[in-house]
């Protein structure tokens, strides 16, 4: 029934559109029985267009972008202006839906600083409890649950990350056997996930953090699949954070609250750290296992770290230069005279 | 510039005419498509969440079919190189069916890329702050909507002056038919170095798979142009030789011999070096730690295309029947291979090691058919436009009285030119 309508209904547009265009016949173009017609063929399918569009009706208020954010220019693009005028959008949107009032401010990288992180193998137990700061400092949604942090428990006698248990279990920790490797955003000084980005939507800041713009992201997800220490996530659902669980203090590239459909990782607590703080999975390791600072500066603890531990870091052959360090508690033997460790003898090197 | 609008609007006419097979396929297909949009209007409600991805198996089932649709696209060009530059005449009539196939191609590979956004309304962030030329994504986008407009120029162009009966200037299409060889080979390069060029998966590290996309996307581009020319054969009263058919199942035995022995080849180092790389491959092959999802797929794959290979070997696929099988064995495969067998593999297991399997929803499916759906709508409606403008029954002063008119069917003319001129004087 319906075939035979569009059959007719197509004919009579063809033979509407060849008399008007070569003057053929003298037919007019429209009659009342041409239009009875095509007009259920066009109506049917009008309908089943609406019909296969009326999920749009369920969309949630507020998924779409107002205009200002609609028009909102790239962060490197803003003039300070500008930067209030988003902010203080940003301010607005989050007390409407988590009715708290938060301070979302722009932090700029420091003058002569180069942030590296380095993390004591020896010491780490493993009780995730980094991991778990990390997400109430920077507002993750928590439902779906995303993390940055993921620590391995690795069997003694291998580094080989793909032996790593990502799910263990147990009452305690640390277990007998294992030790344990958290990893999360490296800051590589060499980005392989900013190269990749189609619209510059993440880079790498001054300091050396690798920042996202999550107000420009398109969500291809590119970055996520060029990041070779799995350091990226991606809000595939709509984010859920309990009001009583917001932390009020946000920064535009760090911890406000995400939209979803965009990519997200560690940023070093971009909001703590550029005021002097330290990161907020650093303030709970309940075992000092992690040190963050200044490598500019040859006094802070982690320059003294890089020139005196035995450090590597994850997959250097990927090239990736990342300045997130791993260290053993064993100093390097020759280091000074002063530290026990340094019981080594110097040998006669043979030839 | 009137007589393109009446050209334009005759053609849209056009596209609703046909007898009760091509309404029940464009039914089926309009069905389909609508479905699809259904499906993807779910997701947009609720994010990308309504698809089996996951942070660990981040691009799935879209970007596998893009991957595959820019390699069909790219295939166009197997038929403009024997026509332009060994002069083969026996394909010189179909080169525009494969150019408008690429056309079709390149829009589903456009639609694929574009559902898969998480945020499609921030498309215009690409015109505002373009990473080019640091990120193989903004190449691709170049390449992909650049080998659009050629070939819907040349395409256009050809057919536009088949209906107004005037031989094609050499100038307007010549340099462009060539600019298109070379950007043809160009799509699909930029889209393998997209997944190559990433150190960080080592299944994809591979300088070798660039040229085995160009080879698996020679093999099944013309094989699915061998099915479409037998059903314009057998639907139309266009005639397509059995010559031009035999050159074509040349082109598709050659590109699916290198195809499977660059295969063999990656296989080879993958094994037989038997480093921390080859975690994916296990899996991909012999399946990892119990997790074996992919396992079924690939060996059909490997069945499918090994079939397919032995019965263009043989004597059997000059008959039409058999090539036609071979032809729907070789593109599945090759599907097999460039989707769950090249994208979903390199996500397993995650650089960390974890392993997390991944299966398309329903929802993810829907909008996939949907999208194939609305592609070969596409295409269909513009072989039926090209048909009768080509055999000379739509030009600038013929209309058509009656849609079953079967005028004399076109055999064996060389050019678009000579096509027109010779309906002129059959008239």
């Amino acid at each position: 029934m319906t075939l035979r309508i569009w059959e007719s209904q197509a004919g009579e547009a063809v033979s509407n559109s060849s008399s008007r265009s070569c003057n053929c016949q003298s037919r007019p173009g429209f009659t009342r029985r041409s239009f009875l017609r095509t007009a259920p063929g066009a109506v049917g399918g009008m309908a089943a267009m609406v019909a296969a569009l009326s999920p749009l009706k369920d969309l949630p208020e507020g998924s779409l972008p107002s205009v200002e954010e609609f028009m909102q220019k790239h962060y490197k693009e803003m003039s300070p202006e500008e930067m209030d005028a988003a902010l203080a959008r940003m301010s607005r949107e989050v007390e409407d839906r988590y009715g708290v009032v938060p301070s979302i401010k722009d932090y700029k990288p420091l003058e002569g600083v180069q942030f590296v992180y380095a993390l004591n193998l020896s010491r780490c137990i493993g009780c995730r409890k980094c991991v778990h700061a990390c997400v109430e400092e920077n507002n993750q949604s928590r439902s779906p649950e995303i993390q940055y942090i993921r620590v391995l428990e690795m069997p003694r006698g291998t580094t080989d990350i793909e032996e790593g248990n990502h799910h263990y279990d147990r009452p305690t920790v640390p277990g007998d056997t294992h030790y344990y490797l958290p990893i999360q955003c490296h800051q590589c000084a060499n980005p392989p996930c900013t190269k990749v980005c189609p619209v510059e939507a993440t880079w790498k800041d001054d300091d050396g953090i690798v920042v996202i713009d999550y107000d420009w992201c398109i969500g291809c997800r590119y970055c996520e699949a060029a990041c070779p220490y799995w350091a990226r996530r991606f809000n595939f659902g709509e984010p859920s954070l309990p009001k009583d669980k917001i932390n009020p203090d946000m920064g535009y590239l760090s911890n406000r609250p995400r939209p979803r459909g965009v990519v997200e990782k560690c940023h070093f607590c971009l909001h703590r750290t550029r005021q002097g703080k330290m990161p907020a999975c650093l303030e709970i390791c309940p075992v000092g296992a992690r040190k963050f600072g200044n490598a500019l500066d040859p006094e802070s603890e982690v320059s003294q770290i890089l020139k005196t531990k035995r450090i590597f870091v994850l997959k250097e052959e990927v090239g990736t230069l990342p300045r997130f360090f791993y260290y053993f508690d064993e100093r390097y033997p020759r280091d000074d005279g002063n530290s026990p460790e340094s019981h080594a003898e110097p040998v006669e090197a043979s030839e | 510039m009137k007589k393109y609008c009446v050209f334009l609007s005759r053609c849209l006419a056009l596209s609703f005419v046909g007898d009760w097979k091509y309404y029940f396929w464009m039914f089926f297909l309009s069905v389909i498509a609508l479905m699809g949009l259904n499906a993807y209007t779910q997701q947009f409600v609720n994010s990308l969440i309504t698809t089996g991805m996951t942070d660990q198996v981040s691009w799935g089932f879209y970007i596998a079919n893009f991957t595959f649709l820019v390699g069909m696209a790219a295939a166009a060009v197997m038929l403009v190189i024997p026509v332009y530059i060994y002069k083969n005449h026996d394909l010189h009539d179909l080169v525009i069916f494969g150019e408008l196939f690429a056309v079709a191609a390149i829009i589903m590979a456009l639609l694929f890329v574009t559902v898969d956004l998480g945020r499609p309304d921030r498309f215009h962030h690409l015109f505002l702050r373009f990473n080019f030329p640091e990120s193989m994504l903004a190449w691709d986008v170049i390449a992909l909507n650049g080998y659009l407009l050629l070939n819907l120029h040349i395409c256009g162009y050809l057919i536009y002056c088949a209906y107004c009966k005037r031989k094609p200037t050499r100038l307007f299409y010549i340099p462009f038919v060539f600019i298109a060889i070379a950007w043809a080979i160009s799509i699909h390069t930029v889209t393998a170095f997209l997944y190559s060029g990433l150190g960080g998966r080592p299944f994809w590290n591979s300088a070798v798979l660039a040229p085995r996309f160009l080879a698996s996307a020679f093999a099944a581009g013309p094989a699915f142009l061998i099915l479409t020319l037998m059903v314009i054969s057998k639907a139309t009263d266009y005639r397509v030789t059995h010559k031009a058919l035999m050159t074509l199942r040349n082109i598709v035995t050659v590109a699916l011999t290198i195809n499977m022995f660059l295969l063999g080849s990656e296989v080879f180092t993958e094994f037989y070096t038997d480093s921390a790389h080859v975690a994916s491959a296990k899996y991909l092959f012999l399946g990892l730690h119990g997790n074996n999802a992919l396992v079924p797929w690939i060996w059909s794959a490997i069945a499918l295309n090994t079939t397919a290979i032995i019965i263009l070997y043989s004597r059997m696929s000059r008959k039409l029947p058999a090539l036609s099988v071979a032809c729907i064995l070789l593109i599945i495969g090759v599907w097999i291979e460039k989707g769950m067998g090249l994208i979903i593999p390199a996500f397993i297991p995650t650089p960390l090691g974890e392993i997390v399997e991944y299966t398309p929803t329903l929802n993810e499916i829907l909008v996939t058919l949907g999208i194939w759906a609305f592609g070969l709508l596409i295409y269909t409606i513009c072989v039926r436009i090209t048909v009768p403008v080509l055999s000379g029954q739509l030009t600038v002063d013929t209309q058509l009285r009656d849609r079953h008119t079967t005028t004399t069917p076109l055999r064996g003319s060389s050019a678009p030119h000579t096509i027109t001129t010779q309906e002129e004087t059959a008239r």
